[in-house]
């Protein structure tokens, strides 16, 4: 079968690579590019666990070929970090044990960045609905939320 | 893999000419194409239900499907514009607030970042927000094909569960209405049990038109997941045309919604429910959208 050849940028730095057709972009990051940091929960667009930026644009990886990230830009939780030094959110997220198992945390980071991008100081409320679509099975979601304000807290200061 | 061993192929014209010749080629030749755009629900359907080799024709890279066009002859959205492009688009939000809310209401942020909504009206669920938000707003869509183009009003694009009325060779490259104008105004309300994340129990759009002494000169009032399809209620318009939107004539929309609707019942509602909750929603609505159109 032919592959598809696509150029593309990931966390900032130019990146090729072939994929098949039918493949996600879930897939060739975490198979191909070995960008094991975005999780797949369920495949189908339901978890968030996935979750990518795409121009900036919050996505499922999962409902995403691997084709359509042609010419455009891929953030993964791997470029949320400055180097050694951790984002507000990671640390607030630490901070506040805003996890348990894990599984989800790298997608609730990607989404609550994009989030922080679009609104510096967004309500309890706005929190809360940007990010119905990334489920913890473990933990809960108030201590997210509370992660995900004290982060806009430090970042507007 | 089927006998006839198609592989899949992933394509991406940048014209509507290639897109239809790509199209074109696949429907002579019985090979199997299928048109992408946000691919919110192709992939799911293609890791589950239906996962046959094709080949993927992605229209993102056209120009015209990328298209938000707002004159004063009418407003058109390309068919690959997202929900997200459309949720942030202040000339939408200010003349088509229904049809907003209706996009804003399609899945998760992560799912607003890819689906769009013609995508949403391709795939033709019973429960599709935008559907009735389109039809009040007297949408149409524009179909392009190896025979040409031709346009279909929303109500009648849709024919069935999941089913369109495209046929081989044809797509969709955007849908069309006309500008709302000075005091006219939409609005959409669904009722879900929870808060987000869900599918409609039963869904109601309007498009209200009041004159400068509040009388209601023009109404379409649509209905979704209470038929096979989103269905135009002209007795509920009728009931509002030519009132000041008194409780009688509202309730009487309200009582036409219910009448109108073929619902079933499932595990998010029963039909009885759902002909009630209806004309709740139908009321409630109206309401939304004459206050907007008074201003």
């Amino acid at each position: 079968m032919a592959k598809t050849h696509v150029s593309t940028r990931i966390n900032g730095q130019d990146a090729e690579f072939l994929c098949s057709p039918e493949q996600s972009l879930l897939e060739v990051l975490r198979d191909t590019l070995q960008l094991t940091g975005t999780k797949e929960g369920c495949s189908t667009g339901d978890c968030g666990a996935c979750s990518v930026l795409v121009d900036g644009t919050l996505v499922c990886s999962c409902l995403m070929f691997a084709a359509e990230a042609e010419g455009h830009e891929v953030t993964t939780i791997e470029g949320i970090a400055s180097g050694s030094d951790l984002h507000p959110l990671q640390q607030k997220f630490l901070d506040h044990a805003a996890l348990q198992c894990g599984v989800c945390t790298p997608g609730f980071i990607v989404a609550s960045k994009a989030l922080l991008d679009e609104d510096p100081d967004p309500s309890e409320e706005s929190i809360r609905y940007w990010l119905a679509g990334n489920l913890c099975r473990c933990t809960g979601y108030d201590k997210v939320v509370r992660a995900v304000q004290d982060a806009a807290a430090e970042l507007r200061s | 893999m089927s006998l006839s061993a198609q592989d899949f192929a992933y394509m991406a014209p940048t014209t509507i000419d290639e897109t239809i010749t790509a199209l074109g080629e696949a429907a002579s030749t019985g090979a199997r194409c299928q048109v992408l755009a946000g691919g919110t629900d192709l992939l799911v359907q293609l890791r589950s239900a239906d996962p046959d080799p094709r080949t993927i024709l992605d229209i993102k890279a056209v120009p015209e499907t990328n298209r938000v066009g707002i004159s004063d002859k009418g407003v058109f959205i390309g068919s690959a514009v997202s929900a997200a492009t459309i949720t942030h688009h202040e000339g939408l939000k200010a003349i088509l607030p229904g049809l907003v809310e209706s996009v804003y209401l399609i899945g998760s942020t992560q799912i607003q970042g890819r689906a769009t909504l013609v995508g949403n009206l391709c795939n033709a669920s019973p429960a599709g927000d935008t559907i009735p938000a389109l039809i009040a707003n007297q949408a149409s869509c524009d179909i392009r094909g190896s025979n040409g183009a031709r346009s279909l009003p929303v109500e009648e694009f849709v024919v069935g569960v999941q089913s369109n009325a495209l046929e081989a060779g044809e797509f969709v490259v955007g849908v069309r209405m006309p500008h709302p104008g000075a005091r006219t105004a939409d609005a959409y309300l669904r009722f879900i049990p929870r808060t987000e994340m869900d599918i409609a129990v039963a869904g109601a759009g309007v498009s209200i038109t009041l004159d400068e002494a509040g009388v209601c000169t023009a109404a379409r009032v649509a209905i979704g997941a209470v038929a096979p399809t989103a269905l135009v209620v002209p007795a509920a318009a009728d009931a509002l045309i030519g009132s000041r939107l008194e409780e009688a004539s509202v309730a009487a929309a309200g009582r036409a919604c219910t009448a109108a609707s073929r619902p079933i019942s499932d595990k998010r509602g029963t039909a009885d429910y759902r002909r009630k909750v209806v004309a709740v929603l139908c009321e409630r609505a109206i309401a939304a959208a004459a206050k907007r159109a008074a201003g």
